[in-house]
């Protein structure tokens, strides 16, 4: 077992795991941090897209310990005082979920790009959007909550 | 009513709502299957068959259960007593040889992925990692997972009830008519078809968990399931031999299911009997390997066309002879798929007078095949659509007056297809309608004066079309009833209503919603109908405790029975509050009207009782009309008259590479009609996420086996699940041709999309290379595929 350190939404978290536990393993079952997802296994889906240390990444392809000391955001931690983040918003605004379940990580993936780029382009947004699989919606409405989410943030 | 109340209400219907589903979706606080920790709950590993078709001579499991945090290690033999799973809808009219999966497989597999132990352990981590320490003595059997093989003399045989691999032989239409239709046709088309194998990929795979207590031997099963009425009455009724009372089935959150998630797996009775065995809660969660290999998989059809017509492109016959691959066992409704809803669609939206289908269900050595987005109205419109391309390009005719020469015209509805659909009729339709409105969009002259630019400059661009009509609604029991056409039961739907005395109303349904909005639909209609804040709604399901039968969620039924249910409670519950409003009003009921939330004597709106007091009434009972029971409350039963027929045009435009073979989806255009539409947002959500899946089939998509039954598209990273950058914006709109099966005038749309553009995209690359004399390439119509049948046309055998 190994020793770990973290902050994860703000709140300090301490644990001893097992050095092969995933980081998203960790989240979910030990954090009880249920909202990110675990879709695919071999890190195509990206329904377990977190913040680690403010950058977009597949939780299942990090083990636990290699986060520590570092500061992760999940999609409970993105809404401040219960105030929806703006791309949280857009989402629900464009209906850019259905069956929910590729909604936190796409969610995660569209806040990182929009801090990298405020005013992505339909061929931008999708590109980025690439390590995102979604069943349900045909990225159709992804795409328009992505952008309203970006006009509303400017 | 006041013009307030009437724009705060009845605008309802038809509007784009925002869902109350998004809250906890966005936020991550839904909780879905995986998501469920009970206290004392172990958690469950699967030892799968790595072999496609094997005996299993022994299973040693001593080092598996003596690995640490392993609880115990269960086989076959261990749920001997447990009979096979049900095949609940069979083809109908002829006999089905079945076989199916049973709890853990005791002596034989037949596909690789078949389920054969089950660890038991305190975490995960312990009961994957003691799956490798099961020992099993495998005699390899020989294999076929070619369908056309499986059926040749000398093939291995899966199983003894079933000689030559046949589950069954089934045909619908008039053989000899349709024959000599075609002997005197002026020109016949002929083609094999392959629509090939899909693999479903709803995001959120399945998992089952369950508890048993002994003291009152109560079963509580969760599952990740699109009708968990359906899943109890199958496992009480079939498997475990118990009153359904012993039973509760929960779907929590539904994260996508597509078909797959109707069916009573192995895995949700396993759960079940473990929970009993082990004495604790137990909890599995595929991995998405398992999925691929456990979970049912699509269509996988070789058809072998004909089609006659005249030379002015009018069509005189289809006939269409079907091998559907079942896999190695059948999955709950599997022979019913490409039968009832494939072989009896047919005749698309077009007037043949002559129709013969026959299906071969065969047995292979690959997973199982069942019910997919769509479900056979894919696998038939694939079929009918290319039909018409075929007999255009044959005639060097125009696709779309092809297609005009041969539409069902208007006044013909309700329309009977030669008999095939057994009684039943289409509903209503004006097929030129969209088709019109289609070409408009796309400006379809100008496209084909670019074309022919594009062709001089030797590019190759294509335009294709389907025109589609589909079959939704299922079903009327006594249709069911009297030919066998579905679950071996009815399929009506059921809704409970109960407007609290405070004013608030809770309405449970029987359907089960994996993504499709059904709590925001639901609560536009009732909002709607009662005249109250859509907030004021609360809409409960997916619970078998606390919620009315229901037959649960495919083939685009929740609205045209699900809803419709819901609408006629509500008539009844606002027939009881006039009733409790005319006693209160001290009139006569005849003069009451409800509308806008009040009920009122005609002509005196300031007399209104607002449906919050007459709730608050009808709870108190203080003071109620002779005979008149308590409590707002009205529990309603829907059974259709008629299944609904949506109906519309999508068009694909494509240019190929002609270098590469590479297409490149230019624009992508729908116009469906799917009746009267309650949530335009969500019904555009719909189509466009069925055009993803129905494209991906044409271009991308195809489950793989190799020679010894080896799933080669095993995971995302081989199986081509589309990412966003693979699609144009989709242009999407609608006509509404309200159906008059129902009084809401729904038709249905969670399938449209799939259903209608496989062979839009197909039927525009064919277009594109027309000018090569290409007329058939086999989906997915990958660059190499295109890429060779360029070369072969061309007659250039040299390496590009």
């Amino acid at each position: 077992m190994t020793e770990l350190a973290l902050t994860v939404n703000g709140v300090r978290r301490e644990a001893d795991v097992e050095p092969r536990m995933l980081l998203v393993d960790f989240i979910r079952d030990h954090l009880g941090l249920t909202g990110t997802k675990i879709a695919c296994d071999t890190s195509q889906c990206g329904a377990c897209t977190i913040h680690l240390d403010g950058q977009a990444v597949k939780s299942c392809t990090v083990f636990a310990v290699q986060a520590d000391g570092a500061e992760v955001t999940t999609i409970e931690g993105l809404a401040s005082n219960g105030t929806l983040h703006a791309v949280q918003e857009a989402f629900r605004e464009k209906h850019g979920l259905q069956c929910g379940f590729c909604t936190p990580g796409m969610i995660m993936t569209t806040v990182d790009l929009l801090g990298r780029n405020a005013d992505p382009t339909d061929d931008e947004i999708r590109y980025a959007l690439e390590g995102n699989l979604c069943r349900c919606t045909g990225y159709e409405n992804i795409v328009r909550a992505v952008h309203e989410a970006a006009e509303v943030t400017r | 009513m006041t013009a307030a109340v009437e724009a705060a209400t009845t605008k309802l219907i038809g509007a784009p709502v925002r869902r109350i589903e998004d809250a906890s979706l966005i936020t991550g606080a839904a909780r879905y299957l995986d998501d469920l920790k009970l206290p004392g709950m172990a958690h469950v590993a699967i030892l799968r068959s790595q072999y496609a078709h094997a005996r299993i001579r022994s299973i040693d499991t001593s080092r598996a259960a003596a690995h640490p945090g392993v609880i115990a290690v269960y086989t076959g033999k261990d749920f001997e007593h447990l009979p096979a799973l049900p095949c609940a809808w069979q083809a109908a009219g002829v006999e089905n040889l079945v076989n199916t999966p049973r709890a853990l497989e005791i002596d034989r597999v037949t596909f690789t992925g078949a389920g054969i132990a089950a660890v038991v352990a305190e975490d995960r981590y312990a009961a994957e990692d003691a799956l490798s320490l099961i020992d099993v003595d495998w005699e390899p059997l020989p294999v076929v997972v070619d369908v056309e093989q499986a059926i040749a003399d000398g093939a291995p045989q899966l199983h003894e009830n079933a000689p030559g691999n046949i589950v069954m032989d089934w045909s619908c239409g008039e053989e000899a008519g349709t024959n000599t239709a075609l002997g005197e046709a002026e020109v016949v088309v002929r083609e094999r078809l392959v629509n090939q194998r899909l693999i479903p990929n709803p995001m959120e795979g399945r998992g089952a968990a369950a508890t048993y207590e002994p003291a009152t031997g109560q079963y509580t099963v969760w599952m990740s399931s699109q009708d968990p009425h359906i899943m109890r009455l199958l496992m009480t009724a079939f498997v475990f031999g118990i009153p359904e009372t012993k039973m509760r089935c929960i779907a929590p959150h539904v994260g996508g299911g597509f078909g797959t998630k109707i069916f009573l797996y192995h895995e949700y009775v396993l759960m079940a009997a473990l929970a009993q065995k082990v004495g604790r809660p137990v909890k599995w969660v595929e991995t998405r390997s398992e999925n691929y290999t456990a979970t049912t998989h699509g269509r996988d059809h070789v058809t072998q066309l004909e089609v006659g017509a005249k030379r002015d492109g009018t069509i005189t016959a289809l006939k269409a002879k079907t091998l559907a691959n079942l896999g190695g066992v059948l999955s709950t409704i599997a022979p019913g798929i490409p039968t009832t809803l494939y072989g009896r669609m047919l005749s698309g939206a077009y007037r043949i007078p002559n129709i013969h289908c026959q299906v071969l269900g065969v047995y292979t050595n690959t997973g199982m095949v069942d019910a997919y987005r769509g479900a056979g109205r894919p696998e038939a419109t694939y079929v009918v659509e290319r039909a018409v391309d075929l007999v255009a390009r044959e005639l060097d005719l125009d696709p779309v007056e092809v297609r005009r020469r041969n539409f069902i015209p208007p006044d013909a509805f309700p329309y009977d297809p030669v008999g095939i659909l057994r009684g039943l009729a289409y509903d209503t339709g004006d097929y030129e309608k969209p088709l019109d409105r289609a070409l408009k969009i796309v400006d379809y002259d100008g496209f084909r004066r670019a074309q022919a630019e594009a062709r001089q400059q030797g590019k190759y661009r294509g335009i294709g079309f389907s025109t589609y009509v589909e079959i939704c609604g299922a079903a009327p029991s006594a249709w069911i009833g009297t030919v066998g056409e579905g679950w071996g039961a009815s399929m009506w739907e059921s809704a409970n209503i109960r407007v609290h005395l405070t004013g608030q109303v809770v309405v449970t349904i029987g359907t089960q919603p994996q993504g499709q909005g059904h709590q925001t639909t639901t609560a536009q209609v009732v909002a709607s109908e009662l005249g109250i804040p859509i907030e004021d709604v609360t809409v409960e399901l997916g619970d078998t405790q606390g919620t009315p039968f229901g037959y649960g969620t495919y083939a685009s039924r929740s609205v045209a029975v699900g809803t419709v249910a819901v609408y006629n409670s509500l008539q009844k519950i606002k027939a009881k509050a006039r009733r409790i409003a005319a006693h209160m009003l001290e009139a006569d009921v005849e003069d009451i009207d409800f509308e806008g939330g009040k009920a009122f004597v005609k002509g005196s709106p300031e007399s209104a009782k607002t449906i919050q007091e007459i709730a608050g009434a009808a709870a108190l009972a203080y003071d109620l009309p002779a005979g008149e029971e308590p409590f707002l409350d009205d529990t309603t039963y829907y059974d259709p008259p008629n299944c609904t027929f949506p109906f519309g045009t999508h068009v694909a435009v494509v240019e190929v590479d002609a270098d590469t073979g590479e297409i490149t989806l230019e624009r992508y255009v729908a116009v469906d009609d799917v009746g009267r539409v309650i949530n335009p947002m969500i019904v555009d959500g719909q189509v466009h996420g069925g055009i993803a899946q129905g494209v991906a089939q044409a271009l991308w998509e195809y489950a793989v086996y190799d020679e010894n039954g080896q799933l080669r598209s095993g995971s995302m990273m081989d199986y081509a699940v589309p990412k966003a950058e693979f699609f144009p914006r989709l242009e999407v709109e609608r006509t509404e041709t309200p159906t008059d099966v129902n009084p809401l005038g729904v038709k249905g749309a969670g399938e449209t999309g799939t259903i209608a553009s496989t062979p839009a995209v197909v039927n525009a690359v064919m277009d594109a290379l027309a000018p090569l004399g290409i007329r058939h390439v086999d989906m997915p119509l990958t660059p190499e595929r295109v890429w060779r049948a360029m070369r072969d046309a061309s007659g250039d055998r040299g390496e590009a």
